[in-house]
């Protein structure tokens, strides 16, 4: 219970810290600051399928669009009638939020039922196809904009709300391999059979780990929906997927940290290397982008941190 | 009244067929690509797809230096047609020497996930090389209705594409079964190690595997160029992903799973055109996917294989 509220007061400090830096840092930094933390999220969340559990889902943005145009839709229609005081504005988020977790979730478990049974290229190709598929559905809905976009949205995403999302995330990432839940998610990661061979339930913990990390990815699409203020089918494409599976792949499968910081690296990457366009005159960004991931996987397969944590880098091998 | 609808119906039916049994057999084409490459690595070439775009790129880029459109005849849509395979070979042999060989015993996802970064690095360079806005491919063969029946019209471009895809399916099938090659091929996909146990040089066998289905994907591109002459750098994606869910359909790692499934998937997206709504003919394909996965994880053709412990 202490450790608890410990946990909850850094929480609570971190974001409020987060929100001072926002206000004083330029607008610029302040709004890649933001992408790199929505980033963040999804990647933190799609570290549990595919680093934890061992699974390999090429879906995710899918689920960051049914949780963008849910909340979007939730605050939009249904709470309008809270919006114009600061305090209704924030109700009215975060209860469009809680709507986008639950409904991403409810679409995870509908699409990781049947695909969970499947393994490995299998796997990954079944998601990408349900990611295809909820995107053409968002795009053939005319009450949400379809191709034309979702616009309108009340933009009160904070950034003092997004990096206690964010903390929360890692928390709960944090506890949940620590519990006899992530013990049982690490067994079915090293050897499927060997760990249904022990008892335990594979399918009932892959599905689990699936839909929290639909519902996470569903509250990142709502913070981004909230900070953008417009949405569009387009932007939860195979490429957004392809996006965070590079940021997870490139932190190192399973360290939470090293999806952060993959997360944060690959905002900042097309922004830093923005000068280097009025050198050559054509935009190299995304060739420098695609080649660096085929080296890194040459080269350093692991990832930058391998499974180890940030501070486990520096600790001394005691074996 | 009811023969003229049903008449009507039947011919609309009728083209739609044709139509879906043409773009079917492009289908099969860069869907053979996916099933070899996956029968003899376990990998899903994503970047598949994008050497269908350089294909296309190739024959366009040959086209317009020989000035094939003022004069459009098939010898020189078989030239066209050549050196896009040439180049898109050279390109299959390049990406599998450089990304994929170095890679051969590390887990299949890293694989994976360098496939899917060679497909963005094609896509990207050739935007910036190739410039994004997409171009007009030029009238290679002349165009000729050859049979006009009531509404059913079958073009010379038509029986152009079905006819170079049935003789490359043909050509590759003997190439498979019936030479020393194709046994060498067969055998390196069964086991790597076993292969070479009995001298097959099994890393030439693969680099020939990535030949052969690049030059097909590029003969693929050609044909759709033929059928719907614009090329962008980004064409190769849907093309690329609609004739993997075909090889998937047919059972991957299959030849003869491949070409049915890739003639399944073209007149199936044909007939969602004509009866449904075009805005879900890119849904279809992944619809298709799931349900095989789902009630058929091998595929059509496929076997399935238990894993033992």
């Amino acid at each position: 219970m202490k450790s608890n509220l410990t946990s909850l007061c850094i929480l609570v400090g971190v974001s409020l810290a987060a929100q001072g830096l926002a206000m004083v840092m330029p607008d610029y930094f302040t709004q890649l600051f933001m992408y790199g933390c929505i980033n963040a999220i999804l990647a933190v969340s799609l570290n549990l399928v595919n680093g934890l559990s061992g699974q390999f889902s090429l879906g995710h943005a899918g689920f960051m669009g049914v949780g963008a145009y849910t909340a979007a839709s939730v605050n939009v229609f249904l709470l309008s009638s809270f919006h114009g005081t600061p305090v209704g504005d924030q109700t009215a988020l975060i209860l469009s939020l809680i709507a986008a977790a639950l409904v991403s979730a409810l679409a995870g478990y509908l699409v990781g039922l049947p695909s969970l049974r499947l393994k490995g290229d299998y796997l990954a190709i079944a998601t990408l196809g349900f990611g295809e598929i909820i995107r053409v559905i968002i795009l053939n809905i005319q009450k949400v904009g379809g191709a034309r976009g979702f616009i309108g949205i009340p933009p009160t995403t904070s950034a003092f709300l997004t990096v206690f999302v964010l903390a929360s995330c890692v928390l709960l990432t944090h506890r949940f391999v620590q519990s006899s839940h992530g013990r049982s998610l690490l067994a079915v990661r090293e050897n499927e059979i060997a760990a249904e061979s022990m008892g335990v339930n594979t399918t009932y913990f892959k599905v689990q780990t699936f839909v929290v990390s639909a519902g996470l990815a569903g509250v990142a699409g709502g913070l981004f929906a909230h900070y953008l203020s417009y949405i569009n089918p387009s932007s939860f494409d195979f490429m957004k997927s392809v996006e965070i599976v590079i940021m997870v792949v490139l932190g190192g499968m399973g360290s939470v940290s090293g999806s952060i910081l993959a997360a944060f690296l690959l905002t900042l990457l097309p922004e830093v290397l923005r000068p280097l366009q009025d050198i050559t005159h054509v935009d190299l960004r995304m060739v420098i982008y695609s080649l660096a991931l085929i080296l890194m996987m040459l080269l350093r397969p692991k990832g930058l941190f391998g499974r180890k944590e940030l501070w486990e880098l520096f600790k001394k091998k005691t074996t | 009244m009811a023969v003229k609808f049903e008449r009507f119906f039947m011919e609309g039916f009728l083209q739609l067929l044709l139509n879906g049994t043409a773009l079917g057999s492009i289908y099969a084409l860069i869907a053979l690509g996916y099933t070899m490459v996956y029968g003899i690595l376990r990998l899903i070439n994503f970047a598949h797809g994008d050497i269908v775009m350089i294909g296309a790129y190739a024959g366009l880029f040959t086209a317009l230096a020989l000035h094939t459109s003022d004069h459009p005849t098939l010898f020189g849509f078989l030239i066209v047609l050549a050196s896009a395979m040439l180049v898109s070979a050279l390109l299959g042999f390049l990406i599998e020497r450089l990304a994929y060989r170095p890679l051969r015993n590390v887990p299949r996802l890293n694989l994976l996930i360098t496939a899917v970064g060679v497909s963005l690095l094609l896509e990207n360079l050739g935007q910036v090389v190739f410039g994004a806005t997409p171009r007009v491919f030029p009238d290679i063969l002349p165009s000729i209705t050859l049979i006009q029946s009531g509404q059913i019209a079958v073009t010379n471009q038509q029986v152009t594409v079905f006819g170079t895809s049935l003789f490359l399916m043909f050509a590759l099938e003997w190439i498979v079964q019936k030479t020393k090659l194709g046994r060498a091929m067969r055998a390196v996909s069964h086991s790597h190690e076993t292969a070479s146990l009995v001298g097959i040089p099994t890393d030439t066998i693969i680099t020939i595997t990535f030949i052969i289905g690049s030059s097909l994907a590029a003969a693929a591109g050609i044909l759709v160029c033929i059928s719907y002459p614009r090329v962008d750098p980004l064409m190769g994606v849907m093309i690329g992903l609609k004739a993997f869910v075909a090889a998937v359909l047919g059972g991957i790692g299959s030849i003869r799973g491949a070409v049915v499934g890739g003639f399944l998937m073209g007149i199936s997206e044909a007939m969602v055109v004509g009866y449904g709504s075009s805005t879900y003919r890119d849904a279809l394909a992944f619809a298709i996917l799931i349900l095989i996965l789902i009630f058929k994880p091998a595929g059509l053709f496929g076997k399935y294989q238990p894993e033992k412990v």
